[in-house]
């Protein structure tokens, strides 16, 4: 079993919120990405979600465009993404790695290619944006070989029927996207989430995580009323836009969220 | 013609399969939020399709209000001029709004209607499907969004005022090129956030499943017109058909009904852009590699590390790094054969057009005129082309000026 079934599981034994969150490798440029990781785990960060930058994020809202963006200027590549955290292991073996991005660059690589090198580099699973199930038979083949788990997305308009296959093939948690809509879109409206995510889990049998739309404390904490966890992304990124040409601010600023959204979580359940 | 559109010919391969491919090609990479949107407008194509009331509104518009059928032209002079085999114009340019996109939105528009979605959005390059979707739009009663990359509303500005005299918001995008591949990022992050309201009219034969096959379906009229008539002026079927592609709908509505006639040479005709050699092109199946964008699996032009090159090419309409995946399929297979011109050749036969038959061709259907005339010269006079002439080239006036130096403002 993999870092992130591990932990997932172990989060939901304790009875603990999972807090999952996203940067961009690369962005501002690939210097700020390790330490940031560090940081994020030592602020209470269960499992990092690294995005791999792309010219054509199609499911992405304009914040985190930007920083794909900002990160493709800085030269990001995806073998790039992969050696920071290679990097990132140097100092940490515990914390969950997952990738999460678009397709075209894992097929560029080649399927084996790509899981034989994560795999060696300490990522744990992949979140691939535009690769649902249907269509992930011969990478997923590959990614089992390498123990390299797959992340699926349910969303509100997949039906129950769907839901179910979905969360069979999923692997460490499934992702439930909030809205309708891109990444960091709009303002959640939390009670009618908690329904579908009541709903939801009737359906999903392995721990249900909540993304989009979740921009501090008092969202997440909502939100993960009825889920076993919260992904942050577009709120992180937006600081780290803002403080793109300040190292030191980028960093305090992303880590003050991330500890208020930490203490949230962890009041719900004390 | 009664049957203009008629839904499924039985004796074409039955591709794409049931899970939307070709071969290894098409399929629905999409987020998962899309997922039930294409699975809806699945369902709903093939119950309408064979629906004899979709059909006759289809038939209806296509006849009284695009006006077709477009005519199968002689080229006389030009045939001369080329000094080989005969070659035949299709005039797609002859429809309404100039260009063979109206077709695809006039089934699509009715579609959307059939479906309760009272809002459609679309992307465009050279405005050409913009300004068909802006008019469906205004024909239909529904509110219109087009997706227009910021590069590309400096380039085509007199389209973009068409568009908004149509009553249609053109919104301009600013990420990444800014230029088509970006309006169709774009376009599907609107879809995706409106999905309740909205239907999405991709304007070509690439996107995920359905879209590839419901486009090639309603421009396949131009191939059943262009075999009919030709039939019956000339007897038979002509030795080639060649048309230009971007993301290749008015090829694959020509090739379709052509495919099971395998003495028909089909060529699809990308841009050369400055030459294959200057990496300078938008000719994915010519120099192109496999991969995936915009929903479906196909030949992408890309870099090293997978991410999607920048194209260039003098026609904004064919300024696209991907292609239907239903030509990367018929080229795999070697059904048809796939050439790239220069924009230096398209250019000159765009000239030639005029001067020859007093036609204005559009800059993208020049590129197929241009290989047409070299093909003609290598085979003799006895042989037949049809050449599909998929629009008419008043948009590209300025263009044109602007390279003889003459300002016409």
């Amino acid at each position: 079993m993999s870092r992130l079934s591990s932990k997932a599981d172990l989060l939901r034994d304790l009875g603990k919120k999972a807090l999952v969150t996203y940067i961009v490798a690369g962005d501002p440029d690939q210097s700020v990405t390790v330490p940031l990781m560090h940081k994020l785990v030592a602020a209470g960060v269960d499992v990092i979600e690294l995005g791999v930058p792309f010219s054509d994020p199609e499911a992405e809202g304009p914040v985190i465009q930007r920083a794909h963006e900002r990160a493709l200027r800085a030269g990001t590549s995806l073998l790039d993404v992969m050696q920071l955290v290679a990097e990132f292991r140097n100092l940490d073996q515990a914390t969950p790695v997952v990738l999460m991005g678009y397709l075209n660059p894992i097929e560029k690589m080649g399927y084996e290619n790509f899981a034989q090198q994560a795999s060696k580099c300490g990522i744990d699973g992949t979140i691939i944006v535009n690769l649902p199930p249907e269509e992930a038979a011969d990478l997923s083949r590959y990614l089992e070989q390498h123990d390299i788990e797959s992340v699926y997305l349910l969303a509100p308009t997949t039906t129950p029927e769907r839901a179910a296959g979905i969360s069979s093939r999923s692997r460490g948690f499934v992702y439930y996207v909030s809205l309708k809509g891109t990444t960091g879109a709009g303002s959640l409206n939390t009670a009618e989430v908690s329904g579908k995510v009541r709903a939801m889990k009737k359906i999903v049998k392995m721990p249900l995580y909540v993304g989009f739309g979740i921009k501090n404390g008092v969202t997440a904490a909502a939100v993960a009323h009825e889920s076993d966890g919260v992904v942050v992304g577009s709120a992180i990124v937006d600081y780290m836009a803002f403080h793109e040409n300040n190292i030191g601010e980028l960093e305090t600023s992303v880590v003050t969220l991330v500890q208020e959204i930490r203490s949230a979580l962890d009041a719900l359940v004390a | 013609m009664s049957d203009r559109y008629s839904g499924v010919n039985e004796k074409q391969p039955l591709l794409p399969d049931e899970s939307g491919h070709f071969g290894i090609y098409g399929g629905k990479f999409v987020s998962e939020t899309l997922m039930a949107a294409l699975d809806d407008l699945e369902n709903e194509y093939s119950r309408l399709k064979v629906d004899e009331n979709f059909l006759a509104t289809l038939n209806s518009d296509l006849e009284h209000y695009v006006g077709r059928a477009s005519s199968l032209y002689h080229a006389q002079r030009l045939t001369e001029a080329a000094g080989g085999a005969q070659i035949w114009l299709k005039r797609e340019d002859l429809n309404h709004t100039g260009a063979h996109k109206i077709n695809n939105c006039i089934g699509q528009a009715i579609l959307a209607k059939h479906m309760g979605k009272p809002r459609i959005i679309a992307e465009t390059g050279a405005g050409q499907h913009g300004v068909a979707a802006a008019t469906v739009a205004a024909r239909f009663g529904l509110s219109c969004c087009v997706y227009m990359g910021s590069e590309d509303i400096e380039r085509q500005s007199h389209n973009v005022y068409r568009m908004k005299l149509l009553g249609a918001e053109v919104v301009p995008v600013t990420s990444g090129s800014k230029t088509l591949k970006d309006a169709l990022n774009e376009a599907m992050r609107d879809w995706v956030t409106n999905i309740d309201d909205t239907h999405y009219i991709i304007g070509t034969v690439a996107g995920p499943h359905p879209y590839p096959m419901i486009v090639r379906d309603f421009q396949a009229v131009i191939g059943r017109e262009a075999k009919q008539q030709f039939a019956s002026r000339q007897g038979g079927l002509p030795d080639a058909v060649v048309a230009c592609v971007g993301g290749g709908s008015n090829a694959m509505g020509i090739f379709y009904p052509f495919l099971d006639d395998q003495d028909v040479r089909l060529v699809g005709v990308e841009a050369g852009g400055s030459g294959i050699a200057s990496g300078q092109h938008a000719a994915p199946l010519t120099a192109g590699e496999v991969g995936v964008l915009h929903g479906n699996r196909t030949y992408l032009m890309q870099d090293k590390n997978g991410l999607i090159a920048e194209t260039h090419s003098i026609s904004a309409g064919l300024d696209y790094p991907g292609v239907g995946p239903e030509h990367a399929w018929l080229k795999d297979i070697k059904r048809a054969e796939y050439v790239a011109v220069t924009d230096q050749e398209a250019l000159a036969a765009f000239r030639q057009l005029n001067l020859l038959e007093g036609i204005l061709p559009a800059l993208e259907s020049s590129h197929a005129l241009a290989y047409a005339m070299q093909l003609a010269a290598s085979l003799p006079v006895e042989q037949h082309i049809i050449v599909n002439l998929s629009g008419r080239g008043d948009k590209d006036v300025p263009t044109m000026a602007k390279i003889d130096g003459i300002s016409i403002d």
